[in-house]
């Protein structure tokens, strides 16, 4: 990929390497269980390298560790995979245009390069946003894979540091600044809505793919802004 | 673990991004569409903000994340620094819960 024609301003690299780093000690974390869910720890490097998607991937390991066998535990890693379809076809306009770097760049489609991708408005500050963080978070995610699946337990839980806190502030951080487009506060809130009323009976991953819906109206009131 | 599955659901995840990109291609989609796919992220990261938040499995639980959230959503509205939003959320919920 062309990342030496325009570098990545300075706030952007701090975002993205502290994003890095917070998804690289779920990496550890998630070493840790895939092995003791019964992954070799070549298979917890491989999952982190191709896979590349944490809520899936931890959702994979979580039906193993359970005792599910490995297509049972296929199901809720798809379904969780699949809102990156969505963010797929957001992304496209400012994804590399060149068939190659596309198919690379799309890789790095996930939550965390999405958010940051959308917060930006130039179309070519989003692309660098979209590489630097992608490019940040596969390292981070897959030195803590490694770390973890070598080290074993022992690290303790991530939660005790509040790093659970920290991606939903992280997200809302990048979500705001898209609060000023037309119907975008709309299309929130319904999302939003959408997603917890489905929580308590939906299968995980469900709900937020379902908050999609809330698109709708925010198109509907977008359109009537305009008209 | 069989590597045949491993291998399917990496190939799976992969198909599952590069559909929308490859599908599209270069083309432009048009004002109509670009306007649709520019709100696509804007749900789903809201729907992602609140069920990380306040959900543990199928349950709604309140806990140490939502005041965090609650540091996030004032510092983020007085326009504090990206680190300074997310390290505050984190010193939180750490605090809460070490209490």
């Amino acid at each position: 990929m062309e990342m030496a024609v325009a570098q990545p301003g300075r706030a952007t690299l701090t975002k993205a390497l502290s994003i890095g780093v917070a998804v690289g000690v779920y990496g550890v974390s998630f070493g840790v269980l895939a092995v003791a869910s019964g992954l070799s720890p070549a298979q917890a490097c491989v999952m982190s390298m191709l896979v590349f998607t944490g809520a899936s991937q931890f959702a994979f390991v979580g039906v193993i560790a359970t005792g599910g066998g490995a297509l049972a535990a296929m199901g809720p890693a798809v379904m969780l995979a699949l809102r990156n379809t969505a963010y797929g076809l957001s992304l496209t306009p400012i994804l590399p245009h060149r068939l190659r770097d596309r198919l690379l760049a799309a890789h790095l489609i996930i939550d965390e390069t999405t958010a940051m991708a959308r917060a930006e408005t130039d179309p070519e500050a989003a692309r660098r946003a979209f590489l630097a963080t992608g490019v940040s978070v596969w390292v981070f995610w897959n030195l803590g894979t490694l770390v973890g699946a070598l080290v074993g337990g022992g690290i303790g839980d991530p939660r005790r540091f509040g790093l659970d806190a920290m991606f939903p502030a992280a997200f809302l951080a990048l979500l705001a600044p898209q609060l000023r487009r037309p119907g975008a506060p709309v299309a929130a809130i319904t999302g939003a809505i959408i997603a917890l009323a489905l929580v308590p009976f939906a299968p995980a991953g469900v709900p937020v793919i379902a908050a999609l819906a809330g698109v709708i109206p925010g198109v509907l009131v977008a359109r009537g802004a305009r008209a | 673990m069989s590597w045949t599955i491993l291998l399917v659901l990496c190939a799976i995840s992969y198909a599952l991004k590069a559909a929308g990109p490859v599908l599209a291609g270069g083309r432009d989609l048009g004002p109509r569409a670009r306007q649709t796919l520019d709100l696509v992220a804007v749900p789903l990261l809201a729907a992602l903000i609140l069920t990380q938040t306040l959900t543990i499995g199928h349950r709604i639980v309140i806990d140490a994340r939502l005041p965090a959230l609650l540091v996030a959503a004032v510092l983020v509205w007085r326009r504090a620094p990206f680190l300074v939003v997310v390290l505050s959320a984190a010193a939180t919920a750490a605090l809460l819960r070490a209490m």
